[in-house]
């Protein structure tokens, strides 16, 4: 196996507000890979861009990481994000770590022209380089997920919004990170596009050797693009599994009702919705957090907390179903899941 | 009855930067009435920069056409009197693409559902304005004691797009453009909002312009679809019609290249012939470039819509032998 390029342990991060202690991400576990690609999914609100800002330690008040390390790069050369000081974070952040944020077309400047934006981000890190030589990269980049050169020139206001998603992207491949996080980079674009800035992600990450954490929604990108998916459910990894294991056969009830939900031009006008709503991050659920609405739930999830199975394959969930090498507990139903119905 | 909105052969084109002969078609020549006596819903399709949030911000009245006119019950949408103007402003609400820029980042959200519910005068208790902000907020799945008191950069991104759902919710319009309004959340909750606009047709006989780049949504909420490519008409009709038997080289394109959570069924067996472009020249089809199936006529002549079934056109000579739709027409085939 290559060597990792990101471990994540023990992250937690709460929010402090009036109503109370948002626990946002509550103890992620995570060993990453150069090369892999893994996608992050999970209901709205569980948490995905709060893990994805810890690692970028962009976490603002009333925010804070509690605990946990985030190691960036190989054996010989890396960095525990959540120990670096303010102007080492400032370093790390776009050169070995990026974030392309959730909303990104948003982000951009609407007063300065984009090749200015772009050469901003490039000379906090490169201070010796020419005028020139920035714009070159910069235009290369916007090629990259193909804009034309001109883009450099316009303003955001003037471009489309999956134009102005692609910008965003160009900035994040610019100094050729280890890491990439993508939140959400294709919502806002057809699937054609979709599929080009896929590719060149893609292949900016196969060239630097990165990997790529994918935040999103879209279970058929996921199928398509990933090779691991973590299924996020009120501020914990619920389950770890490669795209295929997850597809074929999910262990967690959660992840079993994700795959269920998921639309095809055969089913028209069924909706699969997970019954009742996602959890208060304020006010979580005793022992499983899931059980509320868990159609597996036995007396222990309601009490005690799952702990970690992992299987021989590598794969883990957290979940009463399974003993701790994620075999069945016998007495337990058999699940396919094509038999989850709601 | 009355057409509740229509767009009368509108054009809007934009100039580019200082060298402004540079112009951009950002939208041309549609036409398209929604009638309040027949509530339905409209899925407008394209990619990236064909021009669909350029007709959602036409038919809000946010930016003004070029060419042609968008009238509300028959009248001119930039010339109506305050009170009609208000009373527009209520019967069409939008859910914008981007939740993260549409928020008054200093009030808090109930605040925010507050404001609509002053101005248009819904109730003047506040027990009931409480209870009504309540329902819109559970009717897309959020729990309102946990988000009333926010402020929306305390939210997460499907979050702030449920609010900007709840707030269309909470004014009962009888027109909704709905630009991207579920992209931020996950399959199950799409799902959920989904059936609640699909509800709010059914109940309350709402219309809604769905304005989506996704195919799989468009195809479940929606009675018809418009697909655009670069600020044109490509095909439009029933929405079974056009998805499930596209005709249209560009609809087949983007139904080709929907990412099915199938490993099956693999991404990228098709070939890529995209390229970021605005639509420049008005001489052939705009789709010409990119066209497996171009013939040299294509590159002289724009193709008119051609009628292929009772219940749809595309625009498109490969389907010259059926009998011309007029642009101003394709109402009649989302109507039928
Ligand atoms: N600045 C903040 N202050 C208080 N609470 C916050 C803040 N930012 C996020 N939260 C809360 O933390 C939780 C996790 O938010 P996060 O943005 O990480 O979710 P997400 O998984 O990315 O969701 P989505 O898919 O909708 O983007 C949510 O319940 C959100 O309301
Ligand atoms: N204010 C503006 N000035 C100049 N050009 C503009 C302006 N607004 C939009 N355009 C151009 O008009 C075209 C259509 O843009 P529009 O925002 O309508 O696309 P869209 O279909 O909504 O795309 P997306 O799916 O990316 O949101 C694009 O080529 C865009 O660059
Ligand atoms: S631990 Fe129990 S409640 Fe939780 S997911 Fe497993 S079966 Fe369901
Ligand atoms: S008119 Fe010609 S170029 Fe245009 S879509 Fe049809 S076959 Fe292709
Ligand atoms: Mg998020
Ligand atoms: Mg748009």
């Amino acid at each position: 196996m290559t060597s990792a390029v990101l471990q994540v342990s023990d992250l937690r991060v709460t929010y402090y507000t009036d109503s109370g202690r948002t626990r946002a991400v509550d103890g992620v576990n995570l060993t990453l890979y150069a090369g892999e690609r893994l996608g992050l999914v999970g209901e709205s609100g569980c948490g995905k861009s709060t893990m994805a800002l810890a690692l970028m330690r962009m976490i603002k008040p009333p925010g804070r990481i509690e605990s946990g390390s985030a190691i960036v790069g190989d054996e010989t050369d890396n960095v525990d994000m959540l120990k670096l000081n303010e102007e080492q974070v400032l370093q790390a952040r776009l050169s070995r770590i990026a974030y392309i944020p959730q909303g990104a077309m948003n982000s951009l400047n609407p007063v300065m022209r984009i090749g200015v934006q772009m050469i901003d981000a490039i000379q906090a890190h490169r201070p010796k380089a020419t005028k020139t030589e920035m714009r070159e990269q910069a235009e290369a980049a916007l090629e990259s997920v193909e804009l034309k050169r001109g883009v450099f020139h316009m303003y955001a206001h003037e471009l489309s919004g999956g134009m102005k998603q692609r910008v965003c992207i160009a900035i994040g491949i610019l100094l050729s990170p280890k890491v990439i996080i993508a939140d959400e980079p294709t919502s806002a674009l057809d699937v054609v596009v979709q599929r080009q800035v896929m590719e060149t992600i893609c292949k900016v990450q196969e060239k630097i050797g990165a990997t790529v954490i994918l935040i999103g929604h879209d279970m058929g990108l996921m199928c398509q693009i990933t090779n691991r998916v973590a299924v996020m459910y009120a501020g914990k990894l619920v389950e770890l599994s490669t795209v295929r294991e997850m597809f074929t056969n999910p262990m967690h009830p959660y992840a079993k009702a994700l795959i269920a939900s998921l639309p095809n031009l055969d089913n028209k006008g069924v909706f699969r919705g997970i019954p009742g709503l996602a959890p208060s991050l304020l006010k979580l659920p005793s022992g499983c957090v899931f059980h509320p609405r868990c159609q597996y739930a036995m007396d222990v999830c309601k009490t005690t907390m799952p702990q970690q199975s992992v299987t021989k394959s590598g794969r883990y969930v957290y979940c009463h179903l399974y003993d701790k090498d994620g075999n069945q507990v016998s007495g337990t139903p058999l699940i396919k899941p094509e038999a989850v119905t709601n | 009855m009355a057409p509740l909105l229509e767009l009368r052969n509108v054009s809007k084109i934009y100039s580019q930067g200082l060298l402004s002969r540079e112009q951009t078609i950002a939208l041309d020549n549609m036409s398209l009435v929604l009638d309040d006596s027949k509530p339905s819903i409209v899925a407008v399709a394209g990619e990236s920069g064909s021009g669909k949030t350029t007709m959602s911000m036409l038919a809000l009245g946010f930016i003004e056409p070029t060419k042609g006119e968008v009238l509300y019950k028959g009248k001119n949408l930039y010339k109506l009197p305050a009170n009609e103007h208000l009373k527009f402003r209520r019967e069409v609400q939008a859910v914008f693409q981007d939740p993260f820029a549409v928020f008054n980042p200093f009030y808090t959200i109930d605040h925010l559902l507050t404001v609509p519910i002053d101005k248009f005068k819904l109730t003047k208790s506040k027990k009931q304005a409480r209870t009504m902000m309540e329902d819109a907020l559970s009717a897309v799945g959020l729990r309102p004691d946990e988000i009333l008191g926010r402020f929306p950069h305390q939210l997460s991104g499907g979050q702030r797009q449920r609010i900007s759902v709840a707030r269309a919710l909470l004014l009962k319009p009888t027109l909704l453009v709905a630009d991207e309004p579920v992209s931020m959340v996950d399959a199950s909750l799409r799902a959920t909002i989904l059936e609640s606009l699909k509800k709010l047709k059914k109940d309350y006989g709402i219309s809604i312009l769905y304005i989506t780049h996704d195919l799989t949504t468009a195809y479940h909420i929606s009675d018809s679809i418009i697909v655009l490519y670069r600020g044109g008409v490509m095909e439009a009709g029933d929405v079974d019609t056009v998805i499930k038997n596209p005709k249209h080289p560009y609809t087949k394109l983007l139904i080709d290249s929907i990412p099915w959570p199938d490993l099956k069924l693999r991404w990228g067996t098709t070939d890529l012939q995209a390229k970021e472009g605005e639509y420049k020249s008005t001489t052939g089809c705009r789709f010409a470039g990119r066209c497996p199936f171009v013939m040299p006529k294509c590159k002289e002549t724009v193709p008119p819509l051609f009628q292929t079934d009772k219940t749809r056109a595309a625009a498109c000579f490969l389907y010259e032998e059926n009998p011309q739709l007029a642009r101003q027409n394709i109402t009649e085939l989302i109507s039928a």
